[in-house]
């Protein structure tokens, strides 16, 4: 069954949490890196990297760049996870 | 190939016989005309790795001699086989680096070695236009590349590692950096019980515990050990923690195939106490702390045991696949030294003395020489009970040197080493570039003055070394020995033995019937104490193990 939206955004919170080293901290779909304390170009490899990890998959060269906020981003992992064979 | 449109047409040389088969007997690679010989070897199957401490000489004269069999192959196909292109795969890295990061930084690493021997071939592909290498080295860093380096990531943002290996660097700095202040690891303290062997001492004995050649897992335990005689050959201290009695554990390494022995420990501790106990005991026996300790044993609950009790002590997670021992070790870089010390080198000069080199080097004049060069030695003795499992396996799996294809199970031949009426005897050969391990059987009845021998058979993988003239030598000793007048040899032809329908002729028997359709021959060599001549010339025959103690002789 395909993941809804929520659950992504349910498991990619605490990797948020992790890496900026923000306990309780809810990421929302319309955030993005200018709205979040501490979302520096080295916290942004990091929470790719363990986004990827996470879903098991692999954002192409240049996909991450168009995207707005962390609610496209969702949409993007979705689409990934739909592709897999 | 297929998808490249090419549809070749094969002919293999048998297993690790590539000298033989293009410079000692070479008529049926030529009868086949090849277009391309491919050489396709392992740093596996490197057995001449520079000493530590090797002089620039030295390492030279060690990457001439692993060369020196394939420059003598590739010279008789450019001179037996017009035109023919050959292929030879340079060597991958070795899957473990005993030295840590040292093995970049010295030259008798066995990193740097299988380096310099790529270097070498590279030299020789260059000045042989007939010559191509396949780059298995880089394939090799192919695929490890794969998990180290995403060009996204670089593009991006110019990460040189993925984060998995940007770990896995740390780790490698972090152990160098440790080194230098000197927090490395001295001593590896281990467990006995399928840790070093296979199987339990005390409960399978000498004769069933897991060590050599002759089974997979066998193997896997004689190369763990080798790896640590390596650590212990470049100063690190090894230690015995086991649950065992003392004498039994003691024995295990008494077992013809085990690489360490008891002098090889520094601190042996086998009893029934709790092992963190035991392990304080030898960092005090030693006067050493206990954060300078490494404790592998392949038993969950005393790896539990032990790093709850004494959380200075590492304790890898080793698992109980005793192929990944060593590499889980390695890869912890606990014994990662900065440089080798004085006293190092002083061991290590002790064991040079010890060492006897060997070279090797041009051509061959006759398959004499050849046989000569290979320095062989069998162990040819009555079948003793820590082989019987290996002579059970060959009797049941040799097909092709095998005169009368009968088979036998383990029960059936320890009843035969114990009877009066029997000889027997297997044979084990070793040469210069390793022990090929219990290889050839023999075993026949006395029946009034003869020998009649049931069984004959012998391993592929030593064909054309003699071996047979060595077991012939050893039957007819014992034969004469034991009274008898004469050797009664019979072949029986089956699917697959016709290499050896000609065996008795070829070692001088008479043939004194044949069935009416040449199935089955029926053979005879009359002894005679004072004229018969030994008549293998190559091998030396060296009682390496045991004497037998099958219960008689």
């Amino acid at each position: 069954m395909p993941l809804a939206p929520e659950a992504v955004l349910e498991r990619i919170r605490p990797i948020f949490r992790d890496v900026l080293d923000l306990p309780s901290f809810d990421v929302m779909p319309s955030d993005n890196a200018s709205t979040v304390e501490g979302w520096d170009s080295l916290a942004h490899i990091n929470l790719v990297t363990n986004i990827e990890q996470e879903f098991g998959i692999r954002f192409a060269l240049g996909e991450l760049a168009e995207l707005k906020n962390v609610g496209e981003m969702i949409d993007l992992i979705l689409k990934k996870l739909a592709q897999r064979p | 190939m297929l998808n490249r449109g090419i549809e070749p047409v094969f002919y293999e040389s048998d297993y690790n016989r590539f000298y033989e088969d293009a410079v000692v007997d070479a008529a049926k690679l030529v009868d086949f005309r090849p277009d391309l010989v491919y050489f396709c070897t392992s740093s596996q199957n490197l057995r001449g790795f520079p000493r530590l401490m090797a002089s620039p000489d030295e390492i030279e004269a060690d990457i001439r001699r692993e060369l020196s069999p394939f420059r003598q192959a590739w010279e008789a196909i450019c001179n037996t086989i017009p035109a023919c292109t050959i292929i030879q795969n340079n060597f991958e890295p070795w899957p473990w680096r005993t030295l840590g990061n040292l093995e970049g930084g010295c030259a008798w690493g066995v990193s740097s070695f299988v380096n310099r021997l790529n270097a070498a071939l590279g030299d020789e592909c260059r000045s042989n236009p007939r010559l191509k290498i396949v780059d298995a080295h880089g394939l090799a860093a192919d695929l490890g590349m794969q998990r180290w380096f995403s060009p996204a990531q670089w593009f991006s943002y110019k990460m040189a590692q993925t984060p998995e290996a940007a770990a896995y660097l740390a780790n490698g700095v972090s152990a160098l950096i440790a080194a230098v202040y000197g927090r490395s690891k001295k001593c590896l303290v281990l467990d006995l019980d399928n840790t070093l062997w296979g199987g339990v001492i005390g409960d399978d004995g000498l004769d069933r515990i897991q060590l050599g050649r002759e089974t997979a897992l066998a193997e896997a335990y004689t190369a763990f050990q080798l790896y640590c005689k390596g650590l212990r050959e470049r100063g690190i201290l090894l230690a015995v923690c086991s649950k065992n009695d003392e004498q039994n554990a003691r024995l295990g390494f008494k077992h013809p195939d085990s690489v360490l022995r008891v002098e090889d420990f520094s601190s042996f501790r086998a009893n029934w106490s709790p092992k963190n106990e035991n392990i304080e005991a030898i960092a005090r026996e030693l006067n050493i702390g206990l954060d300078s300790l490494v404790f592998a044993d392949d038993n969950p609950a005393e790896r539990a045991l032990v790093r709850s009790q004494l959380p200075q002590v590492a304790v890898p997670e080793l698992g109980q696949d005793v192929s990944c021992f060593a590499r889980i070790l390695d890869e912890a870089g606990y014994f990662e030294p900065s440089a080798l010390s004085s006293e190092d080198l002083e061991r290590s000069q002790q064991y040079t003395e010890n060492a006897v080199r060997r070279q090797a080097e041009g051509a061959f004049q006759n398959y004499g020489e050849y046989l000569a060069s290979l320095e062989m030695e069998a162990e040819i003795q009555p079948f003793s009970p820590v082989y019987l499992d290996r002579i059970a396996q060959l009797t049941n799996k040799t097909n092709q040197f095998n005169l009368t294809t009968r088979r036998y199970t383990r029960a059936e031949l320890e009843d035969f080493a114990a009877r009066d009426e029997c000889v027997t005897l297997y044979g084990r050969l070793s040469d210069r570039f390793g022990d090929n391990g219990l290889v050839t059987v023999v075993m026949g009845f006395i029946e009034g003055s003869a020998v009649e021998i049931d069984l004959w058979l012998m391993s592929c993988r030593v064909l054309k070394r003699d071996m047979e003239l060595a077991m012939l030598d050893k039957l007819v000793e014992t034969a004469l020995e034991r009274g008898a007048k004469k050797l009664v040899g019979r072949y029986i032809r089956s699917a697959k033995n016709d290499m050896v329908a000609e065996h008795y002729r070829n070692l001088g028997f008479r043939c004194v019937s044949s069935s009416p359709d040449g199935s089955e021959t029926l053979w005879e060599l009359a002894l005679d104490e004072l004229h018969y001549r030994p008549r293998s010339r190559y091998i030396k025959d060296h009682a390496l193990g045991p004497r037998s103690s099958a219960g008689k002789n």
